[in-house]
């Protein structure tokens, strides 16, 4: 199926919005995407007809609502391709998934004088549950460093693998750049050292097929919010082998098998770590979404992405002065940029002026900023719904941006 | 009426001629490159206060029960405002720089400026500029009754 636009376009409700006295241009999508019809029906239809909390309760509508919630997580897996149900764990989003990892694996793992390795391009969330982890640890942060087009330097990855490393975290996608990481290649040698690797696929998940198998990874992140599903619900994939050796990383309800004030045990995989009411209708609603993506399909949704991609990059280059940063071989659907030494929050003030939804400032990733020195970039990222005409837009809004602070 | 409302008076009839949105941002970008850059040597990490989308710079002085401020940001439009948040509040004592309810942003179309989400340095700037005038009070309270 190829994607045609006014057919898709109207499954987004939100897209026929008027801002600023004009038709909405949304360009954030790399920070969330909008829902389609279908996602939103879903959550409405779970409120009016199955409510009820799960793993309990032997009435009708408990029922009805824990078997709606296992099939997501069938569905979810075999999105992903993971071996097993219980190997996929439902989280608030990637980053609670980071922060369980972070958590429990370092808890069992981590001992003093350990390293975990991360890169230099990564997202906040997959940074600070580190440098917790370590300290609290004892264990050593080490960076992987990136050439000038936002690649990471894998010659420099291969001399920071030693028998310290006992985990690598790792973006698919970086959120301010679109570089997208040879992961497999990373876990391949991470693996050679017997080290285990954490994917962070929220950037991922929106674009490229995700296969944990194939990839071999270890632990692998998304939310669902990025990729039309809802807000505040995510999924860990985790091997069953670290699930199982892992301590529980919140307690309460749902996580325990059998509780006295002298002693209590926890629940199996992947109850032990869904402790509490966990979020059912977003759950079903990011099911939702992923039915929807593979009903576009990744081909479609790539050739799409890919188009506009090209298109961005080559009508942007028309234009005087523009900076790319991020120029990886490799990417997807994100295009930062520096225009005419204007501070990025002066160009997306006008540009928001105009009805065009852009992100500027760090993108909650400082150190790549750092890297380029640069106070943050203007990003636009697509999502399959987006239009070479709505570049066009913005090419003419970048040239009143100009106008008015040249 | 107060030193601090004559002034914001003044600045919403200087935008009530102002037809549309982008007159009015001109005037703002025009107003940003003409603040009085702040002294070099204020412009480091103590005065800095960080916005995740702009940085600002601000620093008080208390002259004969008076607080001047200069300050700087490395944003055009957010100096812009800048610009007009001095020209309210600097040169005022400090009671009435507490008091102060900036409403006139609102009233000049510009409150989005002021929001959380905009994290532009603008709304920790205000309170900074407060916390300046509290500060100045407390430690010259004399000052101000002689």
């Amino acid at each position: 199926m190829a994607v045609k636009e006014d057919i898709l376009r109207k499954q987004f409700p939100i897209l026929g919005l008027t801002v600023n006295k004009r038709p909405l241009v949304y360009f954030d999508n790399a920070a969330t995407t909008q829902k389609p019809v279908a996602v939103i029906d879903r959550l409405r239809h779970y409120y009016e007809s199955e409510n009820s909390n799960i793993h309990r309760g032997a009435h009708y509508l408990s029922q009805l609502a824990t078997e709606a919630y296992e099939q997501a997580r069938e569905n979810i897996r075999k999105f992903i391709n993971a071996g097993q149900n219980h190997e996929v764990i439902f989280t608030r989003g990637t980053t609670e998934s980071i922060n369980l990892v972070a958590y429990a694996f370092s808890k069992k793992f981590l001992n003093p004088g350990d390293e975990v390795l991360i890169s230099e391009m990564e997202h906040h969330s997959n940074i600070v549950p580190w440098q917790i982890a370590c300290e609290n640890h004892q264990a050593h942060l080490k960076i992987i460093p990136m050439n000038e087009k936002g690649e990471l330097r894998m010659d420099q990855y291969r001399k920071l693998l030693s028998e310290k490393t006992k985990l690598v975290a790792v973006t698919h996608v970086s959120n301010s750049l679109g570089t997208i990481n040879p992961v497999k290649e990373i876990i391949q040698l991470a693996h050679q050292n017997n080290t285990a690797v954490l994917v962070d696929g929220a950037q991922a998940a929106p674009h490229i097929p995700i296969d944990v198998k194939a990839l071999d990874c270890d632990f692998y992140c998304f939310s669902g919010h990025k990729m039309y599903g809802p807000m505040g619900v995510g999924v860990l994939f985790g091997k069953e082998k670290w699930l199982e050796q892992m301590p529980p990383y919140q307690s309460g309800g749902e996580m325990i098998k059998e509780v006295s004030f002298k002693k209590t045990t926890y629940n199996e995989l992947p109850f032990k770590f869904e402790a509490g009411t966990p979020n059912v209708a977003d759950v079903l609603g990011m099911e939702k979404a992923i039915q929807f993506i593979l009903e576009v399909g990744h081909k479609a949704i790539a050739r799409h992405e890919n188009d506009l991609l090209q298109y961005a990059i080559n009508r942007l280059s028309e234009l005087e002065n523009i900076r790319f940063i991020g120029t990886a071989e490799q990417r997807t659907s994100v295009v930062s940029f520096l225009f005419n030494d204007i501070h990025p929050y002066d160009t997306g003030t006008i540009l928001d002026k105009l009805g065009i939804a852009v992100r500027t400032g760090h993108h909650c990733a400082q150190p790549v900023m750092d890297h380029f020195q640069i106070p943050g970039t203007v990003r636009i990222s697509f999502a399959l719904y987006n239009t070479k005409e709505e570049i066009d837009v913005l090419v003419k809004a970048l040239a009143k941006v100009r106008e008015m602070f040249g | 009426m107060s030193g601090i409302k004559e002034k914001e008076q003044e600045i919403i009839e200087e935008f009530e001629i102002f037809d549309d949105w982008m007159d009015k941002y001109n005037y703002i970008i025009e107003l940003g490159k003409s603040v009085p850059e702040i002294n070099p040597e204020y412009k480091q990490e103590k005065y800095l206060i960080r916005g995740c989308q702009a940085q600002v710079w601000l620093h008080a002085d208390y002259k004969e029960g008076k607080v001047i401020y200069t300050a700087d940001s490395d944003a055009l439009i957010t100096k812009g405002i800048i610009a007009l948040l001095i020209k309210v509040l600097s040169g005022q004592p400090p009671q009435e720089i507490i008091d102060a309810d900036m409403a006139f942003i609102d009233q000049i179309g510009l409150r989005e400026h002021l929001s959380q989400t905009r994290s532009n340095g603008l709304l920790n700037m205000i309170k900074q500029m407060k916390l300046y005038a509290l500060a100045f009070q407390k430690s010259m309270p004399q000052n101000n009754n002689q």
